[in-house]
């Protein structure tokens, strides 16, 4: 635990894996960028592994006006123990009031060790982060310029907002792709300071045996244009048509849990909760019902079309063009209709 | 070797059934209009030390904080094989955020000096998957997260996968250590009617304090007293009296628990209404979705 302090730098940990940058550390540096200016204080990335120096420029084009490189051999490979080890000293060093992760897999081991080291509140999958002022309904005191960490809560159903205003470094990790990409500007100048690990063999509890990654078969946060079918397409075969309108757009294919659970389309289409967040200029929803878990995923693309036979489907309360009618038919008549106006890609 | 493991499970509103009934007119959810379950991957991690207890030997602890309504799942736990239960009860744990919560857990968890500590990888109330990592930081011991299968366990040493996102790691350590188990690591098994039938009348301390309360409304405090101790010590000669601690009992310090205790604290809570700043309907005919196809190529919303 750190004290309360006002000057206390915004961190982002700039998670990376075999010297390449994963996506959600630069998606966060946009928004932690406004955070750090909002509080007057300096935008910071830990950069921890081997040889990872190289990344220090990049991450100062996306927004940081300081990185803390720390280099070691013994950080070669992700480890929860050496990592939340080396993070630690570094809060305890500097005393962030920030401290910001992804939520990615390797995010979700490593902030809570974190936390629980240095005894600082920590929220999960965030949504959004804003600054404000918080009063407890208990007392007078109004606590100024606090992180609210914003997350869906209760599968979905509610919207939390939590605050720590008595211990900090004030943690929360953030859902991959809810924050836009910033693109970078290669003019920015940053400062690199050096820190030093302090590690030995015992730090390193695991054995990494062996590990495999295999490259998604889409990336559909790149996407403009997605085409979705739910449930509602009905068979895989019947998947064709979501297959088909979106080549005929350039568009990804995706899809809903329920579809990807019915062996439509494989896990790496899937949009929603526990798949892919996208914000792309359109996207089309085909026998989708819009569960809140899917919209959590996709509510934030800047034109929605649903097609739909139910009119109580809730996906037509977020849809900008709503088709009341059967995909089998709608479908078609779209593809038709877009190869008469000659859109090809 | 035999495997002393120790699982931690958590009585969970069940969330994918949220209807409109479920939400209180301020947009809060109404937990109790929702069926309170086990934690689904918290059956998975019971079912992985069930399989390790029946492969090496050893016993199975499961172990729960909440309300004295969640003895259910760990009867339910008893039923498919676990050897003892403990409720981790306190009205002074109370607002614990997973600081606290995993604070108050790791009091309990080293009165018991597991092997193995399983998690399900997140409970789907709050779906945080916290609590697992700051338990292991509070034991002092190595986690795994996100297990999704065990490969080997030969002595002290240990070889599991775990999913990485986009592939999976095997990685090798050593006991002591605790696991957070995915769904994918197996299909939990049922109860036995074996045991069902056996352990169907065990019952924690605070639930025989309210069974005998409400068949004597009209007794005094001594004889409720006289007659708990005794279907107490009846319960417990027949190995049916499910055990259960309180914050004293597991020496935490008070400082950590409770409200106290969580630095993270409810600033708002809002209920989710998602709209459409305008919307259009469209006739599912050439004529409507021709027009809507212009109107998207004219704005570049697509090209």
């Amino acid at each position: 635990m750190i004290e309360v302090n006002k000057q206390g730098e915004v961190w982002v940990f700039a998670e990376q894996h075999n010297g390449q940058l994963e996506d959600t550390p630069l998606e966060l540096m946009s928004k932690a960028r406004h955070l750090a200016d909002i509080l007057n204080v300096k935008l910071a990335a830990a950069v921890l592994g081997n040889n990872v120096k190289d990344l220090s420029q990049k991450l100062i084009h996306y927004g940081a006006d300081k990185i803390y490189l720390v280099e070691h051999p013994l950080l070669e490979h992700y480890q929860t123990n050496s990592y939340a080890k080396v993070i630690c000293d570094l809060i305890h060093k500097h005393k962030p009031q920030i401290v910001l992760c992804g939520a990615t897999i390797t995010g979700r081991d490593l902030a809570p060790r974190i936390a629980s080291a240095t005894k600082a509140g920590l929220t999960a999958d965030c949504t959004d982060l804003q600054i404000g002022d918080h009063t407890p309904a208990n007392n007078s005191n109004t606590y100024k310029n606090l992180l609210f960490q914003i997350r869906p809560a209760f599968g979905g159903n509610i919207i939390a907002t939590i605050i720590n205003y008595d211990r900090w470094p004030q943690m929360a990790t953030v859902r991959e792709g809810v924050m836009p990409m910033p693109a970078p500007d290669t003019s920015r100048k940053g400062e690199i300071i050096t820190e030093i690990a302090q590690l030995s063999q015992n730090d390193l509890p695991l054995e990494i045996l062996e590990e495999h990654k295999r490259q998604k078969k889409i990336d559909l946060k790149a996407a403009r244009v997605i085409v979705a079918g739910g449930a509602g397409v009905g068979s895989k075969e019947n998947f064709s048509l979501i297959w088909d309108l979106a080549n005929c757009l350039g568009a990804a294919p995706a899809a809903t849990r329920a579809a990807v659970d019915l062996g439509f389309i494989d896990h790496d289409h899937q949009v929603g909760q526990t798949g892919t967040t996208v914000r792309p200029s359109l996207y089309i929803a085909a026998g989708i019902s819009g569960a809140i878990q899917h919209q959590a995923g996709m509510s934030q693309s800047q034109k929605i079309v649903a097609i739909n036979n139910d009119p109580d489907a809730p996906i037509f309360q977020i849809a900008h063009y709503k088709i009341l009618g059967d995909l089998n038919i709608v479908v078609p008549k779209m593809i038709k209709a877009i190869k008469e106006k000659g859109i090809k890609e | 070797m035999a495997y002393n493991c120790v699982v931690l499970i958590k009585q969970v509103p069940d969330t994918k059934r949220i209807t409109g009934q479920a939400m209180n007119d301020d947009g809060t959810v109404n937990r109790s209009a929702l069926p309170a379950i086990f934690n689904p991957e918290d059956l998975n991690a019971l079912e992985l030390a069930l399989q390790i207890k029946e492969d090496f030997g050893g016993k199975v602890t499961v172990i729960t904080m909440g309300l004295p309504a969640a003895t259910s799942i760990l009867r339910d736990s008893l039923f498919r094989g676990a050897d003892d239960a403990i409720l981790l009860t306190d009205k002074k744990c109370a607002a614990s955020d997973t600081l606290a919560t995993s604070y108050i857990i790791s009091c309990a968890v080293k009165k018991l000096n597991p092997d193995i500590v399983l998690c399900g990888r997140q409970a789907i109330d709050g779906d945080t998957a916290q609590v697992g990592p700051q338990l292991a930081e509070k034991l002092g011991i190595t986690q795994i997260t996100y297990v999704e299968k065990l490969i080997e366990l030969n002595g002290k040493r240990i070889t599991v996968r775990r999913n990485i996102g986009n592939g999976f790691q095997k990685v090798r350590t050593e006991i002591p250590l605790l696991l957070t188990v995915t769904s994918e690591a197996n299909d939990a098994r049922v109860a036995a009617a074996k045991k069902m039938m056996k352990y169907k009348n065990a019952l924690a301390p605070v639930e025989v304090a309210q069974s005998i309360k409400a068949q004597n409304p009209d007794a005094d405090e001594t004889t409720i007293k006289d007659l708990i101790e005794h279907k107490c010590g009846i319960l417990d000669e027949k190995e049916l009296l499910i055990k259960q601690w309180d914050l004293d009992f597991i020496d935490a310090d008070l400082k950590w628990c409770g409200r106290n205790g969580s630095p993270t604290k409810v600033h708002r809570i809002q209920s989710v209404v998602l709209t459409a700043k305008e919307s259009k309907e469209i006739e599912p005919n050439d004529q409507g979705i021709s027009d809507m196809i212009h109107e998207l190529i004219a704005d570049k919303t697509i090209s």
